[in-house]
């Protein structure tokens, strides 16, 4: 299991350890600086990969920087832009996630943003261009923010099996693929419904709001969503969603996918959308793991009164083993699981807002 | 008359179904609405009496653009939707 958790906050990177049992932090960078997105890249620096972080000075922009060492040092790499002439004249506003390529592309990363642009690097990190394939398509003209003024891509996903094929969600933009490396655009997305549109526009493809979007690792053809109005699970790579009903709030922000087992995923629920706080005041997690039929809700170790923690998109995370789990709030708390979601251990009940958990 | 949807989020504001509004612009048919609920006014406009930043209006169909939705002209027959906008959280 991953014994290194990078959490970021809004105070800064955070890197736990586990020690003797329990988890401790290791290393605090970029103190006082909004951290919206963390990557640990296996594959390259030797021995210990490369970790990027990305961070939103609240004055200052949006920045990003890399560590070859295991976060003793970091480099500030030049940040995305948009070019000059990109159509509405964007300007960065958020790295609101950070993806790896594939094996077979050294170099590669992937970065979503606020807005909507998704920039490609092919050289670690040192120069990025927009796609502007994605970023010119007629129907960028009906997204629109979910939950910031702007919409803004936050799921990235390159297929393990040809990582040329890259999945991407937007809020609120419905979800797109592209099997060419970028160069064009597919939208997919059928069977989603948007309960916030007026009524003959619910189905709408391209003003979906998906939450949150994880592929399995070992299945990519299975993918489960956070939608902003319900759970999904698709089995074609995203083209059709079939919608799931767990027991009780189908609203949340995060999911996460088993590495291995297809039929195998987390949620954290919150009521719905004009409250957005966990139930009675009782945090809890709900598992399923025949794909998505039947779920289980596990409480034992988070808050079971009085609770406001909600969990973001980018604040779920579960190792390369499927067995242990890490959970961010929006209110600071931070639990890890060694069973797969069935008991958690609060790490600390006293962190800045949190808006992204990844093992490392 | 324009009929008015408004989201279930203003529920507790607004009597249940469309409400019937006259007016030739979007913002001549909210204002014989907060004729009726005066309450109502204040959670869909600003202080300047513009349209609150986090919410949309669709009218027939379309997503008006929020600095043109007071100004655009609707007819007997429009159907207008005053929803919160997600980017409002």
């Amino acid at each position: 299991m991953s014994d290194r958790l990078l959490v970021g906050t809004r105070k800064g990177l955070l890197t736990f350890a586990r020690n003797g049992g329990g988890w401790t932090i290791a290393r605090s960078d970029f103190a006082g600086i909004p951290v919206s997105a963390v990557l640990h890249d296996r594959r390259d620096g030797a021995p210990d990969g490369v970790l990027y972080a990305a961070l939103n000075h609240g004055h200052f922009g949006a920045k990003l920087h890399r560590s070859d060492d295991a976060g003793r040092g970091w480099r500030e790499l030049p940040a995305p832009a948009f070019p000059a002439d990109a159509a509405g004249a964007p300007t960065l506003s958020q790295i609101w996630t950070l993806e790896a390529g594939g094996p077979s592309q050294p170099g590669r990363l992937w970065i979503g943003a606020l807005p909507a642009g998704l920039f490609r690097s092919d050289d670690g990190g040192e120069s990025w261009q927009l796609t502007r394939a994605l970023w010119d398509v007629p129907e960028r003209a009906k997204w629109f923010g979910g939950g910031y003024d702007e919409a803004g891509i936050h799921t990235v996903s390159p297929d393990p099996r040809d990582p040329r094929r890259v999945f991407v969600a937007i809020s609120c933009g419905g979800v797109w693929d592209t099997a060419d490396d970028g160069a064009s655009w597919t939208l997919r997305g059928d069977g989603m419904v948007a309960p916030y549109m007026p009524p003959d526009q619910a189905g709408t493809r391209e003003i979906q709001d998906p939450h949150r979007v994880a592929r399995c690792p070992a299945a990519p053809d299975v993918m489960w969503m956070q939608h902003h109005a319900g759970v999904y699970r698709s089995v074609d790579t995203g083209a059709t969603w079939t919608r799931l009903t767990p027991p009780g709030d189908d609203f949340g922000f995060a999911v996460a996918a088993h590495p291995s087992d297809p039929q195998t995923a987390w949620l954290v629920p919150a009521m719905k959308d004009e409250l957005r706080m966990p139930r009675d005041g009782a945090l809890c997690v709900t598992r399923t793991r025949d794909g998505g039929r039947t779920w289980e809700a596990f409480r034992r170790g988070l808050p079971g009164r009085d609770a406001y923690d909600l969990v973001y998109r980018h604040g779920l995370a579960v190792d390369a083993t499927g067995t242990r789990l890490a959970m961010g709030s929006t209110t600071g708390g931070l639990w890890v699981s060694d069973d797969a979601g069935e008991a958690w251990a609060l790490v600390n009940a006293h962190l800045p807002p949190i808006y992204a958990v990844r093992f490392a | 008359m324009a009929r008015v949807h408004f989201t279930a989020w203003l529920r507790e504001l607004v009597p249940d179904g469309p409400l019937q509004a006259k007016g030739g612009t979007v913002g001549e048919a909210l204002a014989t609405v907060f004729a009726e609920l005066p309450h109502l006014k204040g959670y869909v406009l600003d202080d300047r009496g513009n349209l609150r930043r986090h919410v949309c209006v669709f009218a027939d169909g379309q997503r008006l653009a929020c600095d043109a939705t007071l100004r655009h002209p609707v007819g007997p027959e429009s159907e207008l939707y005053v929803m919160q906008a997600l980017s409002g959280g």
